[in-house]
């Protein structure tokens, strides 16, 4: 009986989202009154599961982003990583930012071991395990590089090293491809699927390329144009993996997905470009 | 252009400009003299000066006394520059309270503190010290509190997301970031030094480069006024290609456009 209901906890405890905001309300103090950003959004992310959220330019997607990360905290609303609320900054989550958030006085090498040596893992131990880390993202030669060396991309790798090396249970990623090419952009993201394959973490995806979204994540969330942005529609993807970004693109079904989407999607886009004529 | 030609371009300035120099004071054009010797000296003669200080070894004592007020004045201005830029930058209230008077401390031309200080600390290398210092400090601290304060918001936010604490914070990022700023601004605290220095000893010393130029001035030698000029502009040169080698090592990790930052 006593093991039952261990049993029983056990497996709610495995089924608890890894991120979970509910009714999150985010808003700015401006001028004259407050701005209201984000309006009661509620987004869960299951454990290993990889979610994408859409929207037009200056939605909020990344005040969402913050608000997991627990860079921000939300006027109104919950936000709980794996059942227990947040208070503080999430030491569960990776952040991979969208701008160049790499330490530019450091090499990569040093860029990639110091997510471990704040956390007291001896500095030879973290170079070693820093080098493995470039390796596997292409980078192994590149170890006594700056930052200001390295292409776009490469910095980019650099940043998914640093970010996983920590092994956090959640990766947040703030457009994390937006500056780059079109092809580096592809070739980036079956990077990120292959990681992600091998050791399956809870990732909250931001960007504004519909076409990226679908073909990487597991569920495509839409956000509608900001001010008091709200979340408008959940879409399961359900293309099989694993997957080839260029691929997958020529996939009837993810047609279908980018045609349903990008309908709801495009009224938003247009309201965005309204309001921000408007104001 | 190679660097052979343009080094030899630059020796040919040199040339054209002591040639013209020595002729204008030794012959006449249209029947007169256009730079008497008495004001301008000639180039012969300040050569003959400068000679002499070597040869006899005067030149060194003046010499040593200048770099050591210069070091000196750097290293303690540098210190409480980078200690004070940082506690302001990490203490806003602080710098709001302070902000008027140290704005009040730095627009004071800094040659009138030389009496006080040669009142204060004597004719020693101390009252030129402490000259030095007060144009070195606020160098280094303004680029110091900018230094900090301009952390970019993404490396800060990245660097907590990576787990660092307030001090692993101060090692990894607002250090390494004011440093920076400290270095790309060392060409002027080093040449701030030595101006200290050398107007400290100007205005009343017992040795130094300043001295031997206030010296010959006073008896109206102006080939040693010269003289010292020369030698003090070689000091500086070389105090500078120092520097420079410093910053290459210091700043590797910077982009090279923004080495170009004047």
């Amino acid at each position: 009986m006593a093991e039952g209901i261990a049993a029983a906890s056990r497996s709610v405890g495995t089924a608890k989202a890894a991120v979970a905001l509910t009714d999150v309300v985010v808003s700015f103090r401006v001028a004259v009154g407050s701005y209201t950003a984000v309006d009661r959004a509620t987004l869960s992310v299951g454990d290993g599961e990889f979610v994408a959220i859409v929207g037009p330019t200056g939605c909020g997607k990344s005040t969402l982003l913050n608000i997991a990360a627990g860079l921000l905290a939300p006027a109104a609303g919950s936000v709980n990583i794996f059942g227990s609320p947040l208070t503080a900054l999430n030491r569960q989550a990776g952040y991979l930012f969208q701008a160049d958030a790499l330490f530019p006085w450091k090499t990569a090498i040093d860029n990639v071991a110091i997510g471990l040596e704040t956390a007291g893992t001896p500095s030879e131990e973290a170079r070693t395990r820093a080098q493995d880390w470039l390796t596997r993202v292409g980078l192994g030669g590149f170890a006594d590089r700056y930052p200001h060396m390295l292409s776009g991309g490469q910095r980019k790798r650099v940043g998914l090293a640093q970010v996983l090396i920590r092994d956090p249970k959640i990766l947040l990623m703030d457009e994390p491809f937006g500056p780059l090419d079109a092809q580096t952009r592809q070739i980036m993201g079956n990077l990120l699927l292959d990681l992600w394959t091998a050791d399956r973490k809870a990732v909250l995806f931001v960007t504004h390329d519909l076409e990226e979204a679908i073909a990487l994540s597991d569920r495509v969330v839409i956000m509608s144009a900001g001010p008091a942005a709200r979340i408008i529609g959940d879409w399961r993807i359900p293309l099989t993996r694993p997957r080839d970004i260029s691929e997958v693109k020529l996939d009837p079904a993810f047609h279908e997905l980018h045609r349903d989407i990008w309908h709801k999607l495009k009224t938003e886009v247009v309201k965005g470009y309204a309001q921000a004529e408007v104001a | 252009m190679s660097r052979l030609s343009l080094l030899a371009l630059q020796i040919l300035v040199a040339i054209a400009a002591v040639a013209l120099w020595y002729v204008l004071t030794t012959y006449p054009v249209f029947g007169k003299i256009l730079l008497p010797p008495f004001f301008f000296s000639n180039p012969v003669d300040v050569a003959k000066q400068i000679h002499v200080w070597f040869a006899t070894g005067v030149i060194w004592k003046h010499l040593w006394v200048t770099l050591i007020e210069s070091i000196l004045a750097f290293v303690i201005g540098s210190i409480g520059g980078v200690l004070v830029g940082f506690w302001f930058a990490r203490q806003p209230r602080t710098a709001a309270v302070f902000d008027p008077y140290v704005k009040a401390v730095n627009a004071l031309p800094r040659v009138v503190l030389a009496p006080i200080f040669t009142l204060w600390l004597g004719l020693g290398i101390w009252s030129k010290v402490a000259l030095g210092v007060t144009l070195v400090f606020f160098i280094v601290f303004f680029n110091v509190y900018q230094g900090v304060k301009e952390v970019s918001p993404t490396v800060l936010a990245n660097a907590r997301m990576l787990g660092m604490n307030e001090r692993q914070l101060m090692r990894h990022v607002y250090w390494p970031s004011a440093l920076s700023w400290m270095f790309s601004s060392l060409h002027t605290s080093v040449g701030f030094a030595v101006v200290g220095a050398v107007v400290g000893e100007y205005l009343g010393a017992a040795a130094g480069l300043g001295y031997l130029i206030q010296q010959a001035e006073g008896v109206f030698d102006v080939a040693g006024v010269f003289a010292g000029m020369f030698v003090l502009a070689a000091f500086v040169l070389v105090i500078d290609m120092i520097v420079t080698v410093v910053e290459k090592r210091l700043l590797v990790w910077r982009p090279a456009t923004a080495e170009a930052r004047p």
